[in-house]
């Protein structure tokens, strides 16, 4: 029987990227607030820049590997067997933010308005087949403040493109109307990035430097970042990466109404006889809690968000919780950023020292920023050259079949050419379809035999199409910097778990095709949020982490608005 | 992130592959076997004097280390380009993984040398340590494209997990063993572990007169050394399948 625990406003599962920001504005605003974390807390003197333990093995060992123990099956159509892949992600204090890469891009205007937009400008018939992409309840505007606001309460670094309707081709000019620069400068370039920078410019393109949740100088008392080369899966050795663990959590601790618990393994979702949420039960230590609550808030990544609530069956809602309309686990997609370019330089590239958050953009071929008049898809591609490389990683190199990959010939390979490769970052448009979508899987279990997340899900011909068009654009951009050799990776697959996972949950003001309304709530259990990429409907070209922030933060912000309604 | 690309995505598959092969495998192993006798007879026979003493293993039989050593000695050959992984120490970096957080992988390694040298006799008439080099290598070529006969889950998979492991053993950081004196790094031209690179530092290594920095992460007395050392969790390395 499980203890019961004294009562509390808020309850939020999982203090990860999404809740851990959450927190701040709720214990800001007086509300008593717990936080269940299932895994520990770790400080920048466990973040070593040690390869084998951060890139090659389970990263690290300290961490609690409950998403490795339900790591999600994939198939890329139902017709398949599942198997079972990894998980990208982590369980700590502050999660995954604590060693993402931390490139910290706004949704550009058009992704809030795929549907109208695509069919205003070229036709209603140029939306994919299958797809059940939807216009999000609301355009880039209503949520331009939540941006703003955590590029301040975290710290982004980056330079405006579009500053109040001027447009500065230091920045994105791409983007939407921000209200205020970022509050730090960009990171800075390389004189690899400034060939690139010059590339583009020499196709007519508008490089840029991206943004991220990174330290360009000092901020809030935290250091500027070393660039020492260890940021890709490592966390920051100087607390210069702006994980809710160093900036969100720390503050709402210090408002006294915040309390965190680590170790806890949340099992269920209850709800009271009138179908509301009354807190959640977990384990710690094998022992079972009880935490009654009046909002619950849950932030636990995509696989996890979907599964508990397809977990938390009862009398009100036989399916899981939230779906009785069906559509947990429906819309989901992973983001397309496979299908990379990799490009051999005559030169050393000079990126040993740096990070991937570090680089040149590119947003000309992204969204809706081109003619789609004369293409056969619609949406684009991010381009993104970067820093990133570490020896073992780097001793792997693709060869351009000019060696095998081991032997004296490929010894005298990698000494040549070990600093003198590139590979592309391509973020894609994807789009929901009916037939990709999250289950339970029928056979796969965790250690506690609960069934894991099926995804059953493939990359479509849109998809498809931006991979190979913004190939061609890549190998174009390489060859004008002054690459001697380029490769490709294959277009398509299936979607296995990724760190941008998007649907499941998803937001709209139609009960009937969304599990959460515009403000983060489900439709069908009023006191209950959902946080994080699970809630957006479309991925964009970019990063998801800045969205799931400003989202969060804008989530937390109506619970305290609408308390007594809610309550 | 792109670190789950395609291509990354395919390797780990790989590795986790040949991880699962050696769970999956019938360790017929060659420790005690007559066939372990003869191995180690030829060793004392035919095997070159090593150009770097090799501490005694902890994890592998001799027979079987002596084995690895020389198929790390092909894939990684001490050469005109440089020292290999005899220099590097990669065996000892294996070795001592294969007790730690390789563990899962150890009987992949002694049923997969044990086929390997089954495969060079069949395939040759002599065992693997009694091959040239050039027949040593045509003999990897088989195994590493899948040709070679006898290994219980196919031998590429055999293969790729040596592969991945030897470059671990070559260019991670030396507090796990290998990248004895830096030799891997010195290779890449990877000038080493700082914690804070300037962007003078940048223009230095730009303008090709930084200088290595010449040590391990763990020298650095500010980290914690127990979040590399702990004990594997349940599913082992990440590199033979802990993500699955």
């Amino acid at each position: 029987m499980a203890t019961r625990l004294k009562d509390t406003d808020v309850v939020v599962i999982g203090l990860g990227a999404a809740g851990g920001v959450a927190v701040l504005p709720l214990a800001q605003a007086g509300l008593d607030v717990i936080g269940l974390e299932a895994g520990g807390a770790m400080t920048r003197r466990d973040f070593a820049p040690d390869e084998i333990r951060n890139n090659v093995r389970g990263w690290p060992m300290l961490a609690s590997h409950k998403t490795n123990d339900e790591a999600p099956t994939f198939r890329a159509t139902a017709s398949q067997p599942a198997i079972r892949g990894g998980h990208p992600m982590m369980n700590a204090i502050g999660g995954t933010s604590l060693h993402y890469w931390a490139q910290h891009w706004r949704l550009n205007p058009w992704d809030f308005k795929v549907v109208s937009e695509t069919t205003r400008r070229y036709g209603a018939s140029r939306l994919p087949k299958g797809s059940t992409v939807e216009d999000w309840p609301f355009g880039y505007e209503e949520l331009e403040p939540y941006y703003e606001k955590i590029e301040y309460e975290l710290g982004v670094s980056g330079v405006a493109g579009n500053l109040n309707g001027r447009k500065d081709p230091r920045g994105n000019i791409f983007e939407g109307p921000r209200r205020k620069d970022y509050p730090m400068p960009p990171l800075r370039w390389t004189a690899f990035h400034e060939r690139m920078a010059d590339a583009a410019r020499t196709l007519g393109w508008h490089p840029f430097p991206g943004p991220a949740a990174i330290n360009s100088r000092s901020y809030q008392n935290r250091s500027g970042c070393m660039y020492h080369g260890f940021c890709n899966t490592g966390g920051c050795h100087v607390d210069a990466k702006n994980s809710t663990a160093v900036t969100t959590i720390p503050r709402a601790q210090a408002t006294g109404r915040f309390t965190s618990v680590t170790g806890a393994t949340v099992t269920q979702i209850n709800v009271d006889a009138q179908g509301r949420a009354s807190g959640v039960t977990y384990l710690r230590n094998n022992e079972e809690f009880f935490q009654p609550a009046k909002v619950v808030l849950l932030s636990t990544f995509a696989y996890e968000n979907v599964r508990l609530l397809l977990l938390s069956t009862s009398k009100a809602f036989p399916r899981g919780l939230s779906n009785n309309h069906g559509q947990v686990g429906r819309h989901y997609f992973s983001h397309h950023q496979g299908a990379p370019v990799t490009a051999l330089f005559p030169f050393k590239v000079g990126a040993w020292y740096g990070l991937p958050a570090q680089g040149v953009a590119i947003d000309d071929w992204a969204d809706d920023n081109f003619d789609h008049g004369g293409h056969d898809f619609i949406g684009g591609a991010n381009l993104w050259a970067m820093s990133d490389r570490r020896p073992i990683a780097a001793a792997g190199m693709n060869t351009f079949g000019r060696a095998r990959s081991w032997g004296s010939e490929w010894k005298a390979f990698i000494k040549e050419n070990a600093d003198r490769a590139h590979s592309s970052y391509i973020q894609k448009t994807t789009l929901p379809y009916e037939e990709n979508y999250l289950d339970l899987d029928p056979v796969e279990k965790d250690p506690l035999g609960r069934p894991v997340i099926r995804i059953t899900g493939e990359y479509k011909d849109n998809e498809r199409r931006i991979a190979a068009f913004s190939q061609d654009r890549m190998e174009e951009w390489y060859r004008a910097a002054g690459a001697i050799a380029v490769t490709r990776g294959p277009v398509g697959g299936p979607m296995t778990a990724s760190t941008h996972a998007y649907g499941g949950t998803r937001m709209g003001d139609n009960a009937e095709t969304n599990v959460v309304n515009r403000w983060g709530l489900s439709h069908e259990v009023p006191n209950l949020g959902i946080l994080g990429g699970s809630v957006m409907g479309t991925s964009g070209a970019r990063n998801p982490t800045h969205t799931v922030q400003a989202l969060a933060w804008r989530t937390a912000d109506y619970v305290v608005r609408a308390w007594k309604t809610l309550t | 992130m792109a670190d789950e690309q395609s291509r990354v995505i395919s390797r780990r598959e790989l590795l986790r592959n040949a991880g699962l092969a050696g769970a999956a495998a019938v360790a017929g192993p060659l420790a005690g076997g007559p066939e372990s006798a003869e191995a180690a007879q030829q060793v004392a026979s035919t095997a070159a004097a090593p150009t770097v003493r090799r501490e005694a293993l902890e994890h592998l039989p001799a027979a079987e280390a002596d084995l690895l050593d020389a198929v790390l000695d092909r894939l990684i050959p001490s050469d005109e380009h440089g020292p290999g992984a005899r220099e590097a120490r990669v065996i000892h970096y294996i070795d001592r993984a294969l007790g730690g957080a390789l563990a899962s992988s150890r009987p992949a390694y002694l049923a997969g040398l044990a086929a390997l040298n089954q495969y060079a006799r069949s395939a040759r008439g002599k065992g693997f340590l009694e091959l040239a080099n050039a027949d040593r290598d045509a003999i990897l070529i088989d195994v590493e494209s899948g040709r070679a006969t006898g290994f219980a889950d196919g031998s590429a998979r055999f293969f790729a997990m040596v592969l991945a492991h030897a470059r671990q053993g070559m260019f991670g950081d030396p507090y796990y063993g290998g990248n004895a004196n830096f030799v891997g790094w010195d290779l890449l031209g990877y000038p080493g572990i700082r914690t804070m690179v300037t962007a003078a530092d940048q223009k230095a290594y730009e303008a090709g007169t930084l200088q290595p920095s010449r040590r391990s992460a763990y020298d650095y007395d500010t980290f914690n050394k127990a979040t590399a050392s702990a004990a594997p969790h349940a599913h082992g390395d990440a590199s033979d399948g802990d993500q699955a």
